[in-house]
């Protein structure tokens, strides 16, 4: 009889969560991997075209970002509708991109400069006049690694 | 007496559980700051710049296919209208030139892409031509690649892959653009 007793007494055991911890940890460190910092928020509407020949651009740190397109709703009323250049987390002119790569020419090492390219993210429905100008502008200061940037195309 | 052994005291852990909501409060922060890395793109290289004006060499006609887009986004391929959708094939033909066509590159050496725009020219008409362009290109390698190697352009050793980009250079000449259909 006791036998049973006993049995009865131990029914509810609970589920360790020691482990818990564990697995969130695993989740957190595969988002910090796969993920990058958003360094800044986007002052103008920037929708990549399509294409099918695509570079994977690697080596964040040797990568500067230049946005081309109209302004967002919030802006558009001081800025227009026209499109514009935006450089790191404002709106800029032509005249400021060589400064722009400098900047950020400094911060990378001196044996790595060479590898420094230019992601130009455009928005499909922009002009070419202001893209022109902006890569006579790249060309100019010596930049002349220029991806522009694309997602793949579904056929 | 309900005090407790020194032994029973050792035993005491910490109390992990409150350990999975930090982790949580870690992890979603992360989900909301970060964006997932999809960068890729049409890789180019620009021309470096000089003051002075290109010396104008003479091209013969035949190794220059001339691509001219308008600022309503229409193809005028040496001379004739395009579609965007022909323009890789017809690409491919020039150069390779499997006819001997007296018309067409001498050969893959020789052949000079020359791009024109407006500067109203859509940038989706432009990067698309100029991805059909690298796309003709990239598949005359591979279509070497084959022949020669068996396998694909990009599964070819270094050594390999330099020789056949020597026998098909990729060049793609933009001239300055027109400006007809500026945006206002």
């Amino acid at each position: 009889m006791s036998k049973f007793r006993k049995k009865g007494g131990k029914a509810s055991p609970e589920i360790s969560t020691a482990s818990l911890p564990d697995i969130i940890f695993m989740l957190l460190f595969f988002f910090m991997v796969v993920t990058v910092l958003r360094d800044s928020s986007l002052k103008v509407d920037v929708k990549t075209p399509n294409a099918t020949e695509l570079t994977k651009l690697e080596k964040k740190s040797l990568v500067n970002y230049i946005y081309i397109g109209r302004p967002t709703e919030q802006y558009r009323k001081t800025y227009g509708t026209k499109p514009r250049i935006q450089l790191g987390d404002k709106f800029s002119k032509i005249e400021d991109i060589p400064l722009f790569l400098e900047k950020h020419k400094s911060k990378v090492s001196e044996n790595m400069r060479g590898g420094i390219k230019t992601s130009l993210r455009i928005d499909k429905s922009v002009t070419m006049g202001i893209v022109t100008d902006v890569k006579l502008a790249l060309r100019r200061a010596g930049q002349l690694l220029v991806n522009y940037s694309a997602k793949p195309r579904v056929d | 007496m309900a005090r407790t052994s020194t032994r029973d005291r050792m035993k005491n852990e910490i109390n992990a559980g409150s350990m999975a909501d930090i982790a949580f409060l870690l992890l979603i922060f992360f989900l909301v700051t970060t964006t997932i890395v999809e960068d890729k793109g049409v890789l180019v290289k620009l021309p470096p710049w000089s003051e002075e004006p290109p010396d104008i060499t003479k091209l013969k006609t035949r190794n220059v296919y001339s691509v001219l887009v308008n600022a309503d986004d229409q193809l005028l391929v040496r001379g004739e209208e395009m579609k965007v959708s022909e323009l890789r094939d017809n690409a491919k033909i020039f150069i390779k030139n499997p006819q001997k066509l007296e018309n067409m590159a001498e050969n893959p050496k020789k052949a000079i892409i020359s791009m024109k725009n407006d500067r109203g020219t859509k940038y989706e008409t432009y990067l698309e031509v100029y991805n059909e362009l690298k796309a003709a290109y990239n598949e005359l390698r591979d279509e070497e690649a084959n022949a020669k190697h068996g396998k694909d352009y990009d599964y070819c050793t270094k050594d390999q892959r330099t020789a056949i980009r020597m026998a098909i250079p990729l060049v793609i000449s933009e001239a300055e653009p027109t400006s007809f259909g500026e945006e206002n």
